[in-house]
């Protein structure tokens, strides 16, 4: 018998292993369900562990630390010039950051009996798998579950195949350090690697095509980081396209618009990322990608075809990792014949610069947009005391909440630490509570939690 | 070209049914008439055949949920040139209301309706757990009126929409004890107004479980009879020595004729007979027009006890048929309301019901009249006992009977009658022979 013939039968093949992916095999092995996840690195943990969420942020700490050591001197501290040992930062994320979780990841699996096969899952039809590449073999499954994610889009009209220019991925991986770096794309992804590079060393400049950073993101919000931005970065140039790249000897010539044509040492392009559904053999089965490429699904999380369901980047926006986990889960809990359903309110969003930017709901900007009556309640965090003994008073907090019933239908922080603070927002509008109800729970003093129920408060007096 | 199919009228005043089962996925294609989904109503499991050859498009609807008469159940992308509009019959001559919301489940609380007032401002006012709960009773959460703070919907809420189980939360938990304060005049609560249950949860860990549609019949249907007719029951025992004798002869023979033979079929036998010399228990009462209908019919109900709970086939003209037939017939039934295959014709009609526990042992029972008949008879266990005959002492086989039936049709000595007419044709199965 040859490898390609083995023919494994299972309850259900998860294709991809990222945090779509191993949610919904863990759910399922809990559920009783025999489970394989295919995974072309045959590892757990996807873009999100590997090149993406978490090695991000292990960089980002890294900036806020230097960010902090930065404006010690304010308060009368100096630690003197940094010194940054390349090797020893770039082993510290690799092993005692991502090593480290793709282990407990890996563990996991191993205790609840899920079984990790390498090599590029592809369907046959509706009921089987081939897997090519590491561990060639056939899988035939009652249920399949599309988990493969995304992957960085590149630059429309200027793709230039270099070294010097880099992805999301490749910036991460920090091989050296660029004098001067342009960055394309002033979404969450560019302006975090952005401030990452700036926090090492590079100058950065940063160009985005809308009149805005964080498109989408009401702008009060923006304000800060964006104030914060101008001062890190060389330049930013809002409106402007990047119309073509030239690699001369050992730069890139980058050219904005019909205009200006500028040198860098590398290139970060960030203008997105796009569902990876394509050579997956799903013209075998039903699902049918639309033209973007993203893989549509019922409140189930089901596909066209019955056998089928998705999840993560793959079935859309927004494309985080934690919707994709809730994600897996209901379609787990969905192949195991429960009434599951992703009938969820609010998926919460963080861009984990310094300051911090979060949201999750209803924007003040959509409000507006769709004529909805409510009412909005904004704290600065000047009148904050814990924002004052952090020396950060820039920050932000912002309710929107029902006109009639006072119901929060939409929170917005900037500042630091909004990323963990937006959670009891998420919380507020997913369980349907009240401004009065925020009000009226005991925050700790002095926290910058405070500042969700001093918001909340303002809507409780009359107008 | 899509085509929406939506729950057919069931008949007989039935207006709303659970899926139990849905048989095909969505994208299958069926043949015309292939099984699509099985329903239980009040009164029977039922499989809904297609009506078209085509692609299931899309199944609104999941096994637990209730619908009503007119819901699409499923959208078929139809074969072109296949089954017009006029093969769905009537089924879509009652025009099928937008599929998006008329899925969802029941109605019947009255929280339940105001739907409009919440749906359109954005989402649902209920925590994640609450809206699980109404995906496990198959409640539409936009169709529920959410009773607290800001409109939010509660699991009570959830609960109520589901079964119209008034808010168990209704009562405050621990009632102190207050000092005993004279007497107040003040009406009794009216009748079949339930009272709040407790918290039960204040003295030890519970599990809420749904109700199934079946259970739920049960229970509406035996608190109307219960409430409803004023039950009186007579008691007797018939000495089937003989008629034992003759089954345990005949049951070899009625074998080979493919029959098992019980005594169900004679206890049924019986019963019809007796009938015959006591119109009135084969009847039913009209309050309204001050009149007793009469049936010059005798199909007689038997109590058949299921999985899913207790259920009443009907075996037609019981009087005409001979026993071997009625037996088979009995077999057949018995095992199709087993198999949850019993059609609606199976469990209409009846004019008086017959349950034998014998199986279960007891020495005896007083079942609950099948309104809106007006009397049951009931069967213990039949059992060896001393009985005194001619000064000796000698062992007979004896059946405990009871027969309950509606005070307001009958009096008790009518009912001592009927019953001794019964017990008459078990004792002497002879006489039972003349007349079958």
């Amino acid at each position: 018998m040859v490898m390609g013939d083995l023919v494994r039968e299972v309850d259900v093949a998860v294709v991809g292993g990222g945090p779509g992916g191993y949610s919904a095999a863990f759910r399922c092995a809990e559920l009783g369900l025999e489970t394989v996840v295919v995974d072309a690195g045959r590892r757990l943990g996807g873009a999100c562990l590997w090149e993406g969420c978490i090695p991000s942020k292990a960089l980002l700490h890294v900036s806020a630390v230097l960010g902090e050591v930065e404006r010690a001197k304010e308060f009368g501290v100096d630690f003197g010039e940094p010194r940054i040992a390349l090797d020893a930062l770039r082993k510290w994320k690799a092993e005692r950051v991502v090593g480290k979780l793709a282990r407990g990841l890996a563990g996991v699996a191993k205790a609840k009996g899920v079984e990790i096969v390498g090599g590029r899952g592809v369907f046959e039809d509706s009921r089987a798998l081939r897997v090519e590449g590491d561990e060639p073999q056939k899988i035939r499954f009652k249920h399949a579950v599309v988990a493969t994610g995304s992957a960085p889009s590149p630059l429309p009209g200027a793709a230039l195949a270099s070294d010097r220019v880099m992805d999301s991925t490749g910036a991460l991986e920090l091989s050296d350090l660029p004098e001067r770096l342009l960055v394309i794309g002033g979404g969450y992804i560019g302006l975090e690697l952005g401030q990452v590079y700036t926090a090492l060393g590079s100058k950065v400049t940063l160009v985005e095509m809308t009149d805005g950073l964080l498109p989408g993101v009401d702008r009060d919000l923006v304000q800060p980081l964006a104030r914060h931005c101008e001062k890190l970065f060389v330049k930013i140039r809002l409106g402007t396209k990047v119309t073509s790249l030239h690699e001369q000897g050992s730069q890139i010539e980058a050219r904005f618009g019909e205009g200006d044509t500028v040198a860098f040492d590398r290139v970060l392009v960030a203008v997105g990322r796009r569902p990876v559904s394509a050579e997956l053999g799903l013209e075998t089965t039903r699902v049918r990608p639309d033209a973007h490429g993203f893989v549509a699904v019922d409140e189930r999380c089901r596909t066209a075809d019955p056998r089928i369901w998705a999840v993560g980047d793959v079935t859309g926006e927004p494309m985080l990792a934690h919707r994709a986990m809730r994600q897996g889960k209901v379609a787990a809990e969905a192949i195991a014949g429960r009434p599951a359903a992703f009938d969820t309110v609010v998926v919460p969003a963080v861009v984990f610069t310094d300051p911090e930017v979060a949201w999750c709901g209803l924007t003040e900007s959509q409000a507006l947009r769709e004529g909805r009556p409510v009412r909005i309640a904004k704290f600065q965090w000047a009148a904050s005391g814990r924002a004052a003994t952090l020396g950060r008073s820039d920050g932000l907090t912002k309710l929107i909440a029902d006109a009639d019933t006072g119901r929060v239908l939409g929170v917005g922080i900037v500042g630091p630490g909004a990323g963990e603070l937006i959670a009891e927002g998420a919380l507020a509008v997913e369980a349907a509570l009240t401004a009065e109800d925020l009000a009226a729970t005991i925050h700790t003093h002095p926290t910058l939690s405070e500042t969700l129920m001093e918001a909340a408060e303002t809507l409780l007096r009359p107008t | 070209m899509p085509r929406p199919f939506v729950l057919p009228d069931l008949g007989e005043g039935l207006t709303e049914a659970e899926i139990v089962k849905v048989l095909v996925q969505e994208g299958d294609r069926v043949q015309e008439d292939a099984p699509l989904l099985e329903v239980e109503t009040d009164k029977a499991t039922v499989e809904i055949p297609s009506p078209v050859t085509g692609r299931v498009a899309k199944i609104h609807v999941q096994p637990g949920q209730t619908v009503k008469v007119g819901a699409v159940l499923v959208t078929f992308d139809e074969e072109a040139g296949r089954g017009g509009a006029a093969s769905l019959g009537t089924t879509l001559a009652r025009s099928a209301p937008p599929a998006d919301h008329t899925t969802s489940a029941t109605q019947r609380a009255p929280a339940a309706t105001a739907a409009a007032a919440t749906r359109g401002s954005g989402p649902v006012a209920a925590t994640p757990a609450t809206r699980r709960l109404a995906r496990e009773l198959g409640v539409d959460i936009h169709t529920v009126r959410g009773t607290g703070h800001g409109g939010r919907v509660s699991d009570d809420d959830v609960r109520a929409a589901a079964g119209g189980r008034p808010p168990a939360s209704a009562q405050p938990a621990a009632q102190p004890v207050a000092p005993e304060r004279p007497a107040t005049r003040k009406p009794l609560a009216p009748v079949g107004a339930e009272s709040a249950l407790p918290r039960f949860e204040q003295w030890g860990a519970v599990e809420r479980q749904p109700l199934s549609h079946l259970r739920r019949t049960i229970a509406e249907r035996m608190t109307l009879s219960a409430t409803l007719v004023p039950h009186v029951t007579h008691f007797d025992r018939a000495d089937i020595t003989e008629l034992d004798a003759i089954i345990r002869r005949n049951v070899e023979p009625a074998r080979q004729r493919g029959v098992t033979l019980t005594l169900t079929s004679f206890l049924l036998k019986a019963a019809a007979l007796a009938l015959r010399e006591h119109p009135q228990f084969n009847a039913s009462l009209d309050p309204a027009a001050g009149e007793l209908i009469l049936k010059r019919y005798c199909h007689l109900g038997v109590a058949v006890a299921t999985d899913r709970g207790l259920i009443v086939p009907v075996i037609r003209d019981v009087d005409k048929k001979p026993l071997i037939e009625l037996q088979g017939e009995l077999a057949a039934l018995a095992q199709r309301v087993r198999d949850g295959k019993a059609t609606l014709e199976d469990l209409r009609g009846g004019t008086f019901t017959v349950t034998n526990i014998g199986a279960l042992g007891g020495t005896g029972a007083v079942p609950i009249i099948n309104y809106p008949e007006v009397a049951i008879l009931g069967a213990a266990r039949a059992r060896e006992e001393p009985v005194v005959l001619d000064g000796r002492i000698v062992p007979r086989v004896l059946l405990p009977l009871s027969l309950t039936f509606d005070h307001r049709v009958a009096d008790g000595a009518d009912g001592a009658r009927f019953a001794a007419a019964i017990v008459r044709r078990l004792e002497r199965p002879e006489q039972l022979l003349l007349e079958w």
